[in-house]
């Protein structure tokens, strides 16, 4: 399959599709914690939701680039997808790109305004990450669905939406429990095994949906041998989500040990779903219609942009790393000088 | 009430790309000139220095996040409504908007966490350069989108296959004709607008009773920064209206309101123009100046409308944009001079001063959103001059749908607007107050930032 694709002259649509679909990975987790973290404030109190706001005040901003970086790609490496998809999803973008607005404004809002002001902000702060968290989970619905309209499409999109939105929460809780300490961490134990539990059930929707949604999906998962090599998918992911049950029970550690552990399986649960939906959905880009390479641009504009992300990419990466290494350790207030 | 898709798909592009603009216009020049602040601090170890950095990073943070948030929405419109516009030149505007993201957005967005949060956790080097990282990634992206934007007015280094553009040559889609001047036309208006809005927040503190060294200070960098970039735009600005005389002739005739070619074409102050006579009413007009100023001889042929039939941008709105870009140039030429002459010899002048440059704090963002209409109205009809017209890049959006999303749009815009202004006149309050609503809390932090500002000085 390689052979081949290196031959044809598709492999360069195909590492773009990589390319994309590792941005969207990418920031699913990073704005994932955030936009978690932002839902998880309605349950808070004041001082704690400083404490938590603080935790992603450094990140949030280039964690939301990756956004950017994943939708430009689509934009730019499948102009013709990207028509396509945005076109059919126009309301649940419009209510995301509002719900990033707020989101983002409040966050450096809610730092500035007098004292009474503050409390209006934090709700902007907090429904604007619900917003966006179920506009994103909605739009991942009706991809599945293939943008099919009709009333059984709308609510399995909605419960998507609502599964999404959990998964957030969890990684969220996860983040917090790292990066927070006494009351806050142990409230936060008590998020992650909620969400873990609506998480579950929107994991076990999708994966049982999609095979049903398209023939083409179901042969490609329970056709033998397919179905014994990808088994390891889906028990993996049951592994890790009743290994993750089982260390909630017993969290926090003694010496805080382990306290980065929930956030680390939970992300290894995403990297997992997420391969299991690549490889539902290739060679598609817009499920069953398009293919990525039918859908791609022109060669020699796709080539210059890879030039520039293999020689960008590992500083970007570098000083991701550096950020994250600057503001290691629990999180401290907030403050601006 | 009918919607027409196109019209309401173009007013909310416009809205949302006037709004974004505000933000950058301001953080691209104030990103250097918070690095000014800190380098002077660390030259000259005078604490007022860094109260200045630390006061104008708050009014940079906000005005950044709004520029981040509102900017996104700008890439998911080119999907949303105006899918013909990549599918036709996506080969040219993908590369272009992706070594934005790559070697901008990133930078910018990771060293701001820095630049904000980290002053206590990085020694001093590491924080200044962050702040020179800031101000670096804006002045990229800057950079990016002015290709881009050129590239739209002047296309070259590409040939159409089966009605799509591919590149030819990088390099000339790159330094395409109109590039150097709209760049640095853009660059000098983020300075003018960041130097008046400086010098207008530094007003109403001044106002408030707040005269110490710090807001003499920064009222002397706004004024100083403005007098001496003004003539330069001025200057700019000629040379780029001659550069689109040359690729752009019916956007000028526009701007002149010259409906007929002519020799020795005079220059128009005031008029309002009838695109249905094809004449301007009431027009008061200066003899052969459009002429000399276009081409350097009073008896120059300047192209009219005529010759662009069908090809022609709306003439009002081009017209008066125009002019109210020019008068608010002029000025901020007279206020910026005004004000060095004032702050040099006059001191006691500094309060009526003060009054004037309160609403000059908007004027950048007034001469800058009017010279994007010139510029961007008078492509008209063309979304890329001579390849694709802008009705051609719609997508199949539903009327109802754009105009549910534009209203809510404007109300965003409009709650926006209003706390941002309404939370900068609150720091200026606050910071004006001098402690004496609070003296306990003010006592508290003007001793913990001295110790922070002695041990920045160690480092």
């Amino acid at each position: 399959m390689i052979h081949d694709l290196i031959t044809s002259g598709d492999w360069l649509p195909v590492t773009f599709a990589g390319l994309m679909g590792f941005s969207m990975l990418i920031y699913a987790i990073l704005d994932g914690y955030d936009l978690g973290v932002g839902m998880l404030t309605i349950f808070a109190k004041p001082e704690e939701k400083d404490r938590m706001i603080a935790s992603i005040g450094p990140f949030w901003d280039a964690n939301e680039t990756w956004l950017v970086l994943g939708v430009g790609i689509l934009l730019t490496a499948f102009p013709a997808a990207h028509g396509v998809i945005l076109t059919a999803l126009y309301l649940p973008v419009a209510i995301m790109l509002f719900g990033l607005i707020f989101r983002g404004v409040a966050f450096d809002f809610r730092a500035k305004v007098a004292k009474e002001k503050k409390r209006k902000w934090d709700y902007a702060f907090f429904t604007g990450s619900l917003l966006t968290a179920l506009a994103q989970g909605y739009m991942l619905g009706a991809y599945i669905m293939g943008f099919s309209e009709g009333l059984d499409n709308i609510l399995f999109s909605c419960l998507i939406a609502l599964a999404v939105a959990s998964g957030y929460c969890l990684v969220g809780g996860g983040w917090l429990i790292w990066k927070c300490e006494d009351e806050l961490q142990k409230k936060s134990v008590s998020w992650m095994k909620h969400h873990l539990i609506l998480t579950c059930i929107g994991i076990a929707l999708v994966s049982l949906a999609t095979p049903f949604v398209s023939e083409r999906i179901f042969d490609k998962w329970f056709e033998y041998p397919h179905i014994l090599m990808l088994a390891p998918i889906p028990l993996i992911t049951a592994f890790l989500i009743i290994s993750l049950y089982l260390l909630l029970k017993n969290m926090p550690l003694e010496n805080d040990h382990y306290a980065w552990l929930p956030f680390i399986i939970t992300i290894s649960v995403y990297i997992l779903c997420f391969g299991g939906l690549a490889y539902s959905f290739y060679p598609y880009i817009v499920p069953d219609t398009l293919t990525i390479v039918e859908a791609a641009s022109a060669p020699e504009s796709l080539m210059i942009i890879l030039i520039g992300t293999l020689i960008v990419f590992p500083v970007l990466i570098g000083y991701t790393i550096l950020a994250y290494y600057i503001f290691r350790g629990k999180a401290q207030d907030l403050r601006y000088d | 009430m009918d919607f027409d898709p196109f019209v309401l798909s173009r007013i909310q592009f416009a809205a949302n790309i006037t709004f974004h603009i505000m933000f950058p216009t301001i953080t691209i020049a104030l990103g250097w000139i918070l690095l000014f602040f800190k380098l002077r601090f660390a030259i000259t170890k005078d604490q007022a220095w860094m109260h200045a950095y630390f006061f104008f990073t708050k009014i940079f943070a906000l005005s950044f996040a709004i520029g981040v948030v509102t900017g996104i929405t700008m890439s998911f419109q080119f999907g949303t409504n105006w899918p013909g516009y990549m599918k036709t030149v996506g080969n040219i505007a993908g590369p272009l908007l992706a070594y934005e993201v790559l070697t901008a957005f990133f930078l910018e967005a990771t060293f701001l966490g820095i630049m904000l949060f980290g002053f206590r956790r990085v020694p001093g080097w590491l924080h200044t350069l962050a702040t020179f990282l800031v101000a670096f990634g804006t002045t990229v992206s800057a950079f990016w989108i002015l290709v881009l934007s050129s590239w739209m007015h002047t296309p070259q280094g590409f040939e159409m296959i089966d009605g799509v553009a591919h590149a030819t040559n990088w390099f000339e889609i790159i330094f395409n004709p109109s590039m150097p001047y709209r760049l640095t036309h853009m660059l000098l208006a983020s300075g003018l607008t960041a130097s008046f809005l400086i010098a207008g927040v530094s007003a109403l503190r001044y106002l408030h009773n707040d005269r110490g060294p710090v807001v003499m200070k920064t009222l002397r960098t706004g004024i100083f920064l403005a007098a001496f970039l003004i003539p330069i735009q001025i200057f700019i600005g000629d040379m780029h209206g001659l550069n689109t005389k040359e690729h752009q002739p019916a956007k000028v005739a526009a701007m002149e309101g010259l409906w007929e070619t002519q020799e020795g074409a005079p220059l128009v102050l005031f008029a309002i123009p009838n695109s249905k006579t094809k004449h301007n009413d009431y027009s008061i007009e200066i003899p052969k100046l459009a002429s000399y100023i276009l081409t350097h001889d009073w008896d120059g042929e300047v192209k009219g409308l005529n010759e662009f039939e069908g090809k022609s941008p709306p003439v009002g709105k081009v017209f008066w944009g125009f002019r109210i870009m020019v008068g608010t140039g002029l000025l901020m030429l007279l206020v910026s001079w005004s004000g060095v002459i004032i702050l040099t010899k006059k001191k006691n002048w500094i309060k009526p001063l003060a009054y004037v440059l309160l609403p000059m704090a908007f004027s950048g963002w007034l001469a800058t959103i009017a010279g994007w209409y010139v510029t961007e109205i008078g492509r008209q009809p063309y979304l890329v001059y001579g390849v694709l017209k802008t009705e051609e890049a719609l997508g199949p959006v539903k009327g109802s749908a754009v105009f549910t999303t534009l209203v809510a749009y404007l109300s965003v815009y409009v709650i926006l607007l209003t706390a941002y202004i309404g939370t900068i006149i609150y720091m200026i309050k606050r910071a004006g107050d001098g402690g004496n609503r609070d003296p306990e809390e003010e006592n508290v932090q003007g001793i913990e930032r001295r110790t922070v500002v002695a041990g920045a000085t160690e480092k």
